[in-house]
């Protein structure tokens, strides 16, 4: 199953520079799962040691944000877009 | 903020000024009446408030408060565009009240040349009808973010970085800055202000989306970007918007709020209040 994640500039040298990365999985943190895999280092800029979403990241299906659907569970299938969209400050931005 | 009298009349020379405006049925005279009293607060004279700030004062917005304790550097003007090269080491607030008389003689520019803090940002945002917020650094988001939560004062959204850049409208009661992102994130966790860089003409693309909004909540027209994050990606032309939600579970606007005054949030990069 291809989901495309559209990754924000701050963490695209963890996957060799790409604006976006296909991954499989049915739920939001299993494709994080799957882009670990690949891409060591990616889940821990998105999850807090808790494993819970950072405060200073959202993560969007397609256009919904997923803290208001079932966070880290929320299903996903074929053909959604994940989007990861840390806090920006200016001259700041979250380095998730 | 002193009383001003407000504008009941338009003069001659300002239904001349403002006649592309006045023939639109959305404004007419009655709007640019709206526009000459509306008082918006620009937090940063810098990338972004530079050309919100020109265009605000261009369409005749008649008060326009300017917070920025900074001063002007060579390496603004790649993008500052309200500061020339002769304003070099002026406070800003100086330099663009100065680009804003020779603009439009009927804009009063209120200059609050020092930054905002957790002590002094609700009483100076509650002398303004609107916020827009252009700062470039995460304490002050949230200290405006609080602010106009607390004072029930439309807050303006943009910020940019490199390539990309972010705009929206938090309108009292329907969401604000922390139902994205509920914490700032960690000190330490964020690259230096000096390594970031940023294309020039990114925050003229993202400020005049604000002015326009401002332009917009002042006249009562059309539909502003509340509820939608608006991304931008200069490097593919690409503008998407994604949905935003007021959070039940939000520590400032939710309906059990833990947050009910300002912080002060460690400053981890730059200064507080210096804009882009």
């Amino acid at each position: 199953m291809a989901i495309e994640v559209r990754v924000p500039s701050i963490m695209r040298k963890l996957v060799n520079g790409a604006k976006t990365v296909q991954a499989s999985g049915a739920t939001v943190v299993r494709v994080l799962d799957d882009l670990e895999k690949r891409h060591p280092g990616f889940k821990e800029r998105i999850l807090n040691t808790d494993g819970g979403l950072n405060q200073f990241v959202a993560v969007y299906v397609n256009d919904e944000d997923i803290r208001f659907l079932k966070e880290l569970s929320t299903s996903v299938k074929d053909g959604d877009v994940i989007t990861i969209l840390p806090a920006v400050a200016g001259g700041q931005e979250a380095q998730p | 903020m002193e009383a001003i009298q407000q504008v009941k009349t338009l003069t001659e020379e300002q239904v001349k000024r403002y006649s592309r405006h006045i023939i639109l049925s959305q404004v007419g005279g009655k709007g640019q009446k709206k526009l000459l009293n509306a008082r918006v607060l620009l937090v940063g004279a810098g990338g972004l408030g530079a050309p919100t700030a020109m265009y605000l004062a261009a369409a005749g917005v008649g008060t326009l408060g300017l917070v920025d304790f900074d001063v002007v550097d060579l390496s603004n003007l790649q993008r500052q565009v309200i500061h020339h090269t002769h304003d070099i080491g002026r406070p800003k607030v100086t330099s663009a009240a100065e680009t804003i008389a020779d603009m439009n003689p009927d804009v009063r520019v209120i200059q609050h040349q020092f930054a905002l803090n957790s002590s002094n940002a609700l009483d100076i945002i509650s002398g303004y009808d609107i916020v827009v917020d252009g700062c470039d650094n995460f304490p002050t988001r949230y200290l405006v973010n609080d602010a106009c939560v607390l004072a029930r004062k439309p807050n303006v959204y943009g910020s940019i970085y490199r390539f990309d850049g972010m705009a929206t409208v938090f309108l009292p009661g329907k969401g604000c800055y922390r139902c994205v992102y509920p914490t700032p994130p960690p000190p330490g966790s964020v690259p230096s202000c000096q390594e970031a860089g940023v294309l020039g003409v990114l925050p003229g693309i993202i400020g005049v989306i604000q002015a326009t909004e401002t332009i917009k909540l002042i006249l009562g027209i059309g539909d502003v970007l509340a509820g939608s994050l608006l991304v931008y990606d200069a490097l593919d032309m690409e503008f998407r918007k994604m949905k935003l939600t007021r959070s039940p579970a939000c520590p400032v606007c939710g309906p059990m709020p833990t947050i009910t005054s300002m912080v002060d949030y460690e400053q981890f990069c730059g200064f507080p209040g210096s804009a882009h």
